[in-house]
């Protein structure tokens, strides 16, 4: 009893939600001696828990703000904190789902599961949070298979397994869905909301399917196109599980088709 | 005409034997006539007389019939011998060829003589080098592979080592990067004259050799491997929380692996090549001191003998490098079979 006790405590989400602050972020690559602006002083404030949808056209830099909020790259001006700490670096507290799965090919699922434990060195004592993790996405049976015997919706749950081993306070998904088959990708949109709801986790979601982020988000963020700024900052007040064809969701995707020059076509 | 009435009067008359006796011929018909090439050679051996003296011709011509038997009931009575079975009916065309072989060569030097004697030999000359030079030829195998293995686990670890600061280290990577290309290219064999000079002993030089030779390549596609390794992996390992001894360890080398094997495949080619050279000129033992010695004294049949032992130890050498390579690189798929 004691022990089952312990294990469900240590299961349980130990980490709620972190707040995000976006401050004034501008960022610019160089390619060839030129600067290429990316980010125009960019602010969003994330409060905890929040389910937070990041929408522009193609190549506009959203992932780009994603890299910064993760810490794998530092912004040329302006400022980014989560729970007032500054961001200087990465840290298992934000963890990113990138589009492609990017497991380890030498490893098995099991085992890129347990990378985060393993990378911090409580591994050996946590073991049991990287079955949690695997049952959580329905991959516990697939333990001992090597990415190339996957498929792509199964390596895209077991990054996401990945990630939430290690009790993420903001998990980043940078498109994990945009690679899937639109069957694969209607089921793991309803996972992940189930996730979200269950872990209390802020997220994160960069997409560019504006239906997508409808039925996830609590809210859309649409940015303008290179180099992107806050076009508009849209709630969306509606409760889980949403539907597809919710006339208020439709009215709101024909506003952010407009705001993204599409009104003609929709 | 006469073969339509023919097929016609057998499909009457035995219906089923036909498919039956296909069936057999198919499965055991290599066997067989791997068995009577096999007693092909055993006849050659005894029927006429040698041209020569050579002790182990009656042993040869019996050992011959002996395998004639084994390759007989082996594969017709395949069924009940389980995997070695199998084994044996797969390698019985090679056993047909190698009994063929085997027959002509007998027949052309032992017995007929159409190939100029001392400088081939007979098959039962190179049995006799096995049976009475036997402690020689072992002490030559064991100086040889102990040589080898010494130079080439030092030049593996040290090229290994080598190509992974290069490829993670920039500061590394520009000092040492132009003495790889300076020195590199050069064949081993060209320090031959200075290594003997310089080293202690003519083992510590050829040791430095055979690590060189093994170096250059291992060096060069371990790092090709490590600055290979996708960006992506070190940002999904750096969200996770790991450190730049993790990534080395845990992300870089591992995703190189592929790469370091190739090199270290490349590197035991090439270190077998400085290993005979090395002991034909300075080491006085070893299987390439043991070649040398044998041209001396025109033992050709020695050769020959030391020959088939030094491919065996390097075709198991390779054969041993991939088994460890498909051992820990089982996640690759469809990787070369050696």
């Amino acid at each position: 009893m004691v022990a089952a006790t312990a294990l469900a405590e240590a299961a349980a989400p130990s980490a709620a939600g972190a707040a995000l602050d976006i401050e004034q972020v501008s960022h610019a690559f160089d390619i060839d001696g030129t600067e290429l602006p990316v980010l125009s002083d960019v602010s969003i404030s994330v409060e905890p828990g929040e389910f937070v949808a990041l929408l522009g056209p193609s190549g506009c830099g959203k992932s780009t703000l994603l890299r910064l909020v993760a810490g794998l790259d530092k912004p040329k001006a302006g400022r980014l904190r989560e729970d007032e700490a500054r961001i200087t670096r990465p840290h298992p507290s934000r963890v990113v789902v990138f589009q492609d799965p990017t497991l380890f090919p030498w490893r098995s699922v099991w085992d890129n599961v347990a990378l985060g434990l393993e990378a911090q060195g409580i591994l050996k004592s946590q073991r049991h949070r990287v079955d949690d993790a695997l049952d959580l996405v329905g991959l516990a049976s697939f333990r001992n298979a090597y990415p190339h015997q996957l498929s792509g919706g199964m390596a895209q749950r077991v990054a996401l397994a990945r990630a939430l081993v290690n009790d993420p306070k903001i998990l980043i998904l940078d498109e994990p869905l945009g690679k899937l088959d639109s069957l694969t990708r209607i089921t793991m949109q309803a996972e992940l909301v189930s996730l979200w709801q269950r872990k209390g986790f802020t997220t994160l979601l960069v997409t560019h399917d504006a239906e997508e982020a409808l039925v996830l988000a609590n809210r859309v963020i649409v940015f303008s196109d290179r180099p992107a700024r806050v076009k508009a900052d849209i709630r969306v007040d509606r409760p889980y599980p949403r539907h597809r064809g919710d006339p208020y969701l439709a009215d709101l995707r024909r506003q952010i088709l407009g705001l993204l020059g599409l009104d003609a076509t929709w | 005409m006469s073969t339509y009435s023919l097929s016609d009067g057998l499909a009457s008359g035995a219906p089923r034997s036909a498919p039956v006796f296909a069936g057999w011929v198919r499965d055991s018909g290599v066997g067989v006539l791997a068995s009577v090439t096999w007693i092909a050679f055993g006849l050659s051996c005894l029927w006429w007389a040698d041209v020569g003296d050579w002790s182990r011709t009656h042993s040869l011509g019996i050992a011959a019939f002996i395998i004639a038997a084994v390759a007989l009931f082996g594969t017709v009575g395949a069924d009940y011998l389980g995997s070695a079975g199998k084994a044996l009916r797969q390698r019985a065309p090679w056993l047909v060829a190698l009994g063929a072989f085997l027959t002509v060569w007998e027949v052309a030097t032992a017995k007929f003589a159409w190939l100029p004697l001392p400088f081939f030999p007979p098959p039962q000359s190179i049995i006799e080098v096995y049976t009475d030079d036997l402690p020689k030829l072992l002490d030559s195998v064991f100086a040889s592979v102990k040589l080898q293995l010494g130079g080439y686990l030092v030049g593996a670890t040290v090229g290994f080592l080598t190509g992974v600061s290069i490829g993670w280290s920039r500061a590394v990577g520009y000092w040492v990067h132009p003495v790889l290309r300076f020195i590199g290219p050069l064949p081993a064999t060209a320090w031959l004259p200075i290594a003997f000079f310089t080293f202690p002993s003519s083992w510590s030089a050829s040791t430095f050799l055979i690590a060189l030779a093994t170096g250059f390549p291992v060096t060069v596609l371990t790092w090709s491997g490590v600055a290979s390794v996708s960006n992506a992996y070190y940002d999904v390992a750096r969200t996770l929380g790991a450190k730049p001894s993790f990534l080395v360890l845990k992300v870089a080398i591992p995703a190189a692996l592929p790469h370091v094997f190739v090199g270290l495949f490349m590197g035991l080619g090439s270190s077998f090549a400085v290993l005979v050279v090395a002991e034909m000129v300075g080491v006085k033992a070893g299987l390439g001191w043991y070649l040398q010695w044998a041209q001396g004294w025109a033992a050709y049949a020695n050769m020959y003998a030391a020959l088939i032992v030094m491919s065996l130890l390097c075709s198991g050498a390779i054969t041993l490098l991939f088994a460890i390579r498909d051992r820990l690189l089982v996640w690759q798929k469809g990787t070369v079979k050696w």
